[in-house]
This record gives structure tokens, sequence and C-alpha cells, in this order.
């Protein structure tokens, strides 16, 4: 147990930070979902052809944190025995009551747009494989294994509609989010219309940024070809994205430190002597500056491909870990100054626990471990119609 | 039997939603009790009189014996402000200032004036803390106090961080959400507060508003009353008898 450094004057009961870095992880595995789920819909709604080798990835990976973006939530609550009321018996005046309905709709449309997707992969499986499997496979299909062409024509349309539901379910997903955050009039840090706006652009660029990572990682550690025009394109709209994200986050700040109201001489103070490294060194410094510029350069400069792979994947990571950063100083800041306004308190999480550092790791890779079973059942890239490119 | 099917998974879905409903409407015990009543009113009013208050602590001291709140955590505390010529602000509330306050270190001659705010929940007539509440079990009591239902309560938070006050902690032993309720269950069996009770300067008052008699509504008339944070649009139904423009 760390030490609560204070200085000023706190309430009494705004030593805590009662937001853990489990709070911190909810809405950045979230965040994944929403950018991996719109990449997928840029292939399928939009027709970006070149996003074609990522497009069925895109959307395991958006189903994969989708299944854990809760779990964070259930290691936080005092009572996680009662999480169901908040769908069972909800208050609709709270902003939070609708999380479950948000989160179930857009699972359900996820799950069927996979389901959809990998229709005929799973009757060819039924189909060629024997035992076991075979059953697996038939359950999968829920025992219809018709494949013709009208069958698979309805199914195309079927994944458009999906997909285009799904694009409005993922922002609203994910700006609700921000929402919950920027609905509190009681926190100034928290307390702006902006705040959905840019938990949603951060969200987006974030998965994004997982999907570059993870593609190449596949790639470099199979016989997957990478394929450089499909990472051209999400390196693309990853910047394209990241500009709106950053001018956004920009905005906001700038509009407290010219209002300048009150409240912003302690939400300066926490900055300066709280969050000093994450928010001015990480989240607006090196991991904005640099991959602003290096993107662009990525974008729009001729260059070997080697070295745009290399440059635009360091501006991936460099994005993923200022999403990161931009999480942490907004949950954990808004909490770091008493509501007094008068004094600072301090939060440093845990090795062990169950809000601990180790318990979120091991939350967080369990969607990865998700999509390595998928893959074991079912390809999450389909190397025939790469091959065939 | 493709007629059975279907006829059984619309008798299914008929029973999903009905007892949804069933549960959601008749189920939800006190926390809908208050959302439901058309007539909530706000009979009760605290006042606080920073003008008598000592700052002795008793009140504090009182509230956790009464309430069973466990160390660390408050739900009235005193807050000591010290301003200075030079116009600085010095606050302090030691333990919540549940011991008493230990003398100024300061230099008499630079203070321009120093007096005691005790703090509690506002029972506000516009809550955000029921408002964010994601199950309802934050809720309004037909009298007008907001209280807590802690066999509902979730512990998600959320109220804490909707509270301007910071009037609300993690009850350590229950796992839920906690706060001062105005001793509701005293003020039930027709005692009043434990920190009014034992209050010896009469710094804090409480009773109902339309008690014509009572000493809530005698103050009503007499002084000109402010209260924490007005901005919020919440509506507090503490009010406060001197509050400086330094108290937030």
């Amino acid at each position: 147990m760390h030490d609560i450094v204070t200085s000023g004057f706190l309430f009494p009961n705004d030593l805590h930070a009662h937001w853990s870095l489990m709070i911190v992880l909810y809405p950045y595995i979230t965040g994944l979902v929403a950018g991996a789920f719109i990449v997928s819909s840029l292939y399928h709604v939009f027709g970006i052809k070149e996003l074609k080798p990522v497009a069925r990835f895109s959307l395991v990976a958006a189903f994969a944190f989708l299944m854990f973006a809760c779990t964070p939530l259930l290691f936080h609550l005092g009572h996680p025995e009662r999480a169901l009321n908040i769908m069972f018996t909800p208050k609709f005046t709270s902003a939070m009551s609708g999380f479950g309905y948000i989160y179930n709709f857009y699972l359900l449309i996820v799950l069927l747009e996979i389901w959809f997707v990998y229709r005929p992969e799973i009757i060819r499986r039924a189909r060629e494989t024997q035992g076991p499997l075979k059953a697996l496979y038939w359950c999968l299909a829920l025992g219809s294994l018709n494949d013709d062409e009208a069958s698979l024509g309805l199914d195309r349309k079927i994944i458009s509609v999906l997909a285009a539901v799904g694009i409005p379910s993922a922002c609203i997903l994910h700006g609700y989010v921000g929402f919950l955050f920027g609905s509190l009039k009681s926190n100034p840090w928290w307390s702006s219309p902006l705040m959905p706006v840019i938990f949603l652009l951060s969200a987006i660029v974030s998965g994004i940024s997982i999907l570059i990572v993870c593609y190449w990682l596949v790639c470099r550690f199979s016989d997957l070809k990478l394929d450089t025009g499909c990472l051209t394109a999400m390196f693309k709209y990853l910047w394209g994205f990241f500009i709106l994200d950053v001018s956004m986050e920009g905005l906001e700040l700038l509009t407290h430190i010219y209002e300048a109201h009150e409240e912003w001489h302690i939400v300066s103070l926490m900055l300066s002597e709280r969050l000093g490294f994450s928010f001015y060194t990480l989240q607006l410094g090196i991991c904005s500056v640099i991959p602003l510029i290096a993107l662009g350069f990525v974008v729009l400069k001729k260059m070997q491909d080697a070295t745009r792979i290399r440059l635009g994947l360091i501006c991936s990571v460099l994005i993923l870990v200022q999403v990161l950063a931009m999480r942490w100083n907004v949950i954990v800041g808004g909490q770091l100054f008493s509501k007094s306004l008068r004094g600072l308190t301090s939060y440093t999480p845990t090795i062990l626990g169950r809000e601990g550092l180790l318990a979120a790791l091991v939350l967080f890779m369990m969607p990865f471990v998700v999509m390595y079973v998928f893959n074991l059942i079912l390809p999450l890239f389909n190397k025939e119609a790469e091959s065939q490119q | 039997m493709k007629h059975d099917r279907r006829e059984f998974i619309k008798k299914a879905g008929w029973t999903f939603i009905g007892s949804g409903l069933y549960i959601n409407l008749f189920s939800a015990g006190p926390a809908l009790a208050g959302s439901r009543s058309s007539a909530l009113k706000n009979l009760y009013a605290f006042i606080v009189n920073t003008e008598t208050c000592i700052g002795c602590g008793k009140c504090a001291a009182a509230c956790r014996a009464e309430n069973s709140v466990p160390d660390g955590n408050y739900r009235t505390w005193i807050e000591r402000y010290t301003i200075m010529h030079s116009g600085s602000v010095e606050v302090d509330s030691p333990h919540g200032g549940e011991k008493g306050f230990t003398p100024l270190s300061f230099n008499p001659a630079d203070i321009r004036k120093s007096f005691f705010v005790p703090k509690l929940c506002n029972h506000c007539k516009k809550p955000n803390c029921v408002q964010v509440c994601p199950v309802g079990a934050t809720y309004v009591s037909p009298e007008g106090f907001v209280l807590v239902d802690e066999k509902r309560c979730v512990g998600c938070s959320y109220c804490m961080q909707a509270c301007p006050y910071s009037a609300r902690f993690m009850n350590p032993v229950t796992h839920t959400a906690d706060k001062c309720t105005w001793c509701y269950h005293r003020i039930r069996q027709g005692k009043t507060t434990a920190c009014v009770q034992v209050c010896p300067v009469g710094a804090r008052l409480f009773g109902r508003v339309d008690d014509t008699d009572g000493p809530v509504a005698q103050l009503l008339k007499a002084k000109r009353l402010q209260v924490l944070k007005p901005e919020t649009g919440n509506e507090p139904m503490v009010l406060y008898v001197g509050l400086d423009k330094e108290v937030h």
C-alpha cells in the first residue's frame, strides 16, 4: 500500500480516489472495441477494399475486447453480485443505467455480424471435417448448411445492414462512456460537452492502432503475408482521426486555460504537480507530437515500404500509450484535487489486489487469449483470399 | 411443429418482458417510493450558524457514535477558516474537527478573521447523487431526506463523484455508499438529529420549515441565509448563517 501524498486542504472524504486503475482500463478496452469495429465497417459499409485483409480480424478483435469491456467494472464494484441490477432495476435518470442496454445491443450486432461473415467458412468446415469437430461446426452453423448463391447474397445484405447499424452503435457506445464523465458538473476537469467527442475519437485511434500492431505481429510470427497496401490505408485513417482527436483535446485544454474559471487554479496545479509526466510529457508531448508529424510523413512522403511500416508501427504504439495516458489523466486526474478546490491528493495503483496492476494486466491480456482460441476454431485472416490478391 | 415453436417464442418473450416490468415497478421498494411520489416536499431544513459555532467537534463525535461511522470517514465535519490581512486563506479540519482544534499558530496581528464551518450532506432538492445512481439505491424520502438503500447499492461510487460537497464515502464495512441521513431513524421517532442535540451553542438547527413556531422557521424569517455552491443548481436544504465567500 502506497502512502497518499496530500497538499493543501482536502475535504475529509476526498483523501482517496474512488475510481481506480480498473476504471481507467474500462474506457480503454471499450475504446479498442469501437475503433476495431469502425475499421471493419470501413470495409463492409464504405467498401474500402484495401482494408479487406483485416476486415474479419477487426470484427473478431472488436468482439474479443467487447467480451472483457465490462469486467473491470466488476472488479471495481463494491457489490459485483448486484451488477445486473443496473439492467433489471435501472433508474433512467442515471447516465450509467443505459450502459447495460447499449453494451448488449452492440454485442448482439457484433456477434451476428461475425456469424454471417464466417458462415461460409463454418459451412465449409462442417462439410470437410469429421468427428467432434464436424459436430462443433454443425452447431456453429446452427444446423443450416445452405450456402447457395441466393443464401450467401442474403448474408451479404444482412452484413451490410449490421455493419451500418453497428457504426452508430459503436459511436454511441464510446461517446456514451465519455458522457459518463462529461456530464458530471461537480468535477471541473470532467464536465465538458467535448468529453464524449474526445472519448470517441481517442477510441477510434486506439482501435486502429491496436489492429495495426496485432496485424504486424501476426504476420511477423506466422506465415501470413503482410499487405502493405492495407497497412498504409490504416496509417492514413489513423492519421486523419488522430488529427481530429488531438485537436479536440487541445481545444478543450485551451478553453479551460482561456476561461480560467475559479476551479482552473486547482486543476492546473493538479496537472503540473501530479500529472506532469503523464499529461504534459506523454499525452500532449511525445505521444501526440511525434505521431502527428511522423504519420504525416508516412502518409504523404514517398519512402521504402520497410521504413514506412516501421515508422507507422512506432506511431501506432505511441498512440496506444497516448490514449492510455489520456484515460489515466482524465479519470485519475479528476480525483486528485479536492472539491474544496484547495488541496491535492495522490493515487498510486497497487501491484496486487483486485484493482491492482497485475489484475489489470491479466485482464488486458484476456481479449488476446480469446482471439487466439477463436483462431483455433475459425481463422482470423483469410489466407486464400490474400494469396489470390 | 413450426407453429408451436413460434407460439413458444412469442409467449417466452412476453413472459420475459412482463417479469422485467414486474421487477422494475413492484419490487423496487423504497428506492422508487420517492420517485413515484408526485408531491415530493422538502419539509425539513438544516440551518448552520457559522457565527456561533465554536469548533468543539462534539457534533462530529456524536454523529460517529450514533451512526457507527467507520474511522477515517465522515458524515459531518467542521472546517476552520483563517483569513489573513494579506488575503491568504488557511483552512484546516484535523480528524474532521471531531477532536476540536488546537489554537492557531499564526501571529494574531496578521489574522483578519477566523471562523468554523460545519459541513454535512445538503439533502438537496435536486440532488445529483439521486440523478446519477444507476439502480435507484439513492433516493429521496417523501419528507425530502436523501437516503441510501444499502441493500440495493452496487457500490459503483458514481454518486460520490457526482456530489459537489464530497459528503459521501464508501463504507468499508458494507461496501456501499454512505452519508449523513439527517438521523432519519431518530426523526421518525420524534427526536432531533444527534449533532443538533449535542451542540452546546445551538449552531446547528433542524426542523420543519412549515412549523411557524419552530426554530428553523423563525431563523428563516429573521436571517439572510446562503447555501454552499449555489451554482450547481442542486438547491441544498442546508442553509448557512454568515457564510463567507471563501467557503466552498
